[in-house]
């Protein structure tokens, strides 16, 4: 029971985070504030990937993004804006149409949630750690582990090639 | 316990939110943002059905999204900052070359 | 007889049975039992730190041959204390045309950071937060906040130094955590776990110390580790003898106290992960119930904030291509070594 409280806290407060921080980064006018507000939110969501028990992928969430992702964006930030003006026009025309779309969009996945008939109720043990995925990853999905890899050899050399001078 | 649709609704916002992020912006930094989030959204519904149905390949799914989106970032910031030598600018309405 | 677990059970028994008293629900008596746990790690993480300010000082002040702060108190032992409430005191400046809000959290999530790591650090037998199945992984993932922190301080000062010393930080500190993240891989290989509490129960009895079996390990994650606490040898960032202080420029009173404090809680945390992986945590070398454990782990980890003092105090400083070539040509290729050199002894002797 009191179990339930807490939990139920933590997860209304979480989403609450991860809500306002969207918003954030999508409505600022300013780009810096954009990037840390997109820290912020993908922390949060971590937060939620605990919450469900996949703590090895809220600590990897949090070492890619955080460490990595959203450091490329404040880097591209810096280099891309100036010190005094970071202020962007950060809306086209297309304000309205794009929220309608949303709005509409939303609607449909909001009618598809409640209208599946999900087998509710009856929660899986959670995946045991890192070992039972670590395990996966070398055995049953090895092949797409290492198609992955040189995915990224390729992104890295690539990401190199195309932003060296010239 | 907290309803499998609030997981799936919350994933929902923030993919929404991600939409219009990509929609509006004229910034090439901020659509990768949105588009970052839209990946996370994606994430949160494969975690959330791994809990739900306790299957482990799902968390590989993730984790090779993760990947992907870290390389996508590497190469989509690079293009960026390609972009902003040669125009000076990352501004979407300026990259209207091919409209002629 | 001298371990802290038991002491600690009984005071918050008590404690929850006061307050369940009161007629607490049990969810709100967890919840205070949280915030203590906090309050309690902060306090002790907090005079360490004040410990280490001071011990640095003295540290600095033998191998120069002075005698460093004497007046307040024995052997100027409450000297940072006097100066922690002198910073207090201070008018908080903040320049004009900054960035308000990035300017004043970045001292803050930098802080927060940097204690945040210490909730699944085993401190003694049984004194451990939470022993997390993720430990490891979780302190590379929350001191990477610290870089997050460096370059919004350089950014929000809205000054050229501050945010060229910003970009240098984080350059640094990037690049040395790949090697420092490899360089723990080869213990994880090894222990086949990635629980700080588990690691250290491995490791009982002075020849299971992890680093024995991990030299080359330990030696890579010494190097980037200092490295990633922007010590000498590789304190470019800052270097407070040739530069203006890099990112820190803009920023006095508390909030320069907060990085500053930051600065010496990460020497504590890279000393608490050589510790706690490499050097048996709280085992003491005789077995694991030689002496009160908590007292060996403060030992240990003083000795290796000691080493790090003494390292500042010794080298010159590198410049700065030979910084990052060295973290990208050296250490690196040796960490890569280093795994598959620990994947080659588990295939043969075990």
């Amino acid at each position: 029971m009191t179990d339930a409280f807490l939990t139920n806290l933590a997860f209304y407060v979480i989403s609450f985070c991860v809500i306002a921080g969207g918003i954030f980064v999508v409505s600022s006018r300013n780009l810096f504030h954009s990037a840390v507000f997109l820290v912020f939110t993908l922390f949060s969501v971590a937060g939620i990937f605990v919450m469900l028990s996949a703590y090895l992928l809220a600590a990897i969430q949090v070492l890619v993004y955080v460490g990595a992702v959203a450091m490329l964006m404040i880097f591209g930030v810096m280099l891309t804006t100036q010190l005094s003006n970071v202020r962007i026009r950060y809306m086209n025309e297309q304000v309205w149409p794009a929220l309608l779309i949303c709005a509409g969009f939303l609607a449909l996945l909001v009618y598809g949630l409640t209208d599946t008939p999900f087998a509710t109720g009856n929660v899986a043990a959670p995946v045991e750690g890192a070992k039972a995925i670590g395990t996966l990853l070398m055995t049953k999905y090895v092949l797409p582990f290492e198609m992955v890899s040189v995915l990224l050899l390729a992104a890295l050399v690539g990401a190199i090639v195309i932003a060296k001078k010239d | 316990m907290i309803p499998l649709s609030h997981y799936l609704l919350l994933s929902a916002i923030i993919f929404g939110l991600g939409v219009v992020g990509v929609i509006i912006s004229r910034n090439l930094i901020k659509l990768l943002m949105s588009v970052e989030l839209m990946l996370n959204a994606a994430n949160l519904v494969f975690i959330t059905f791994a809990r739900w149905y306790g299957d482990p390949g799902v968390h590989i799914f993730v984790f090779i999204v993760f990947v992907v989106a870290a390389a996508e970032a590497a190469v989509g910031l690079s293009l960026v900052i390609a972009v902003f030598r040669r125009k000076e600018s990352v501004d979407v309405d300026i990259l209207r070359l091919l409209k002629g | 007889m001298f371990e802290l677990r038991g002491l600690i059970d009984t005071i918050w028994g008590w404690i929850a049975g006061l307050l369940a008293d009161i007629g607490l629900s049990a969810g709100l008596v967890q919840l205070i039992g949280y915030a203590i746990i906090a309050a309690v790690l902060f306090g002790v993480i907090a005079l360490v730190v004040l410990f280490l300010v001071w011990w640095e000082r003295k540290v600095s002040a033998k191998m120069q041959d002075r005698l460093g702060p004497m007046r307040v108190g024995w052997h100027g032992i409450i000297q940072t204390i006097a100066d922690a409430m002198k910073l207090l005191q201070k008018e908080d400046i903040t320049p004009k045309n900054i960035d308000f809000p990035i300017h004043f959290w970045a001292p803050v999530i930098t802080f927060v950071a940097a204690f945040m790591v210490y909730v699944t650090v085993p401190f003694g037998k049984g004194l451990i937060v939470a022993d997390l199945n993720v430990g490891v992984l979780y302190i590379i993932a929350i001191t990477t906040f610290t870089v997050i922190g460096l370059l919004m301080a350089g950014w929000g000062s809205n000054n050229k130094y501050a945010l060229l010393g910003g970009f240098r930080s984080a350059a640094q500190v990037v690049s040395y955590e790949v090697p420092l993240t490899l360089s723990l891989l080869g213990v994880i290989m090894i222990s086949q776990t990635l629980s700080l509490g588990t690691i250290v129960g491995q490791q009982d009895g002075f020849f299971k110390w992890y680093v024995w079996r991990q030299p080359l390990g330990f030696v890579i994650f010494w190097i980037a580790a200092t490295a990633e606490c922007n010590r000498t040898p590789f304190d470019l960032p800052e270097a407070d003898s040739e530069l203006v202080a890099g990112f820190v420029t803009e920023y006095s009173g508390m909030k320069f106290a907060m990085f500053f404090l930051a600065e010496f809680l990460n020497m504590f945390t890279a000393s608490v992960v050589a510790v706690t992986l490499f050097f048996g945590g709280w085992m003491s070398p005789f077995g694991p119930d030689f002496g009160p454990s908590w007292l060996w782990f403060f030992a240990k980890t003083f000795f290796f904030v000691f080493v790090l003092m003494w390292f500042r105090w010794t080298y010159p400083r590198l410049r700065v291509d030979q910084l990052m070539g060295f973290a990208w040509k050296v250490l690196l290729p040796l960490a890569f070594l280093n795994i598959l050199l620990t994947g080659l002894g588990i295939y043969i002797f075990d």
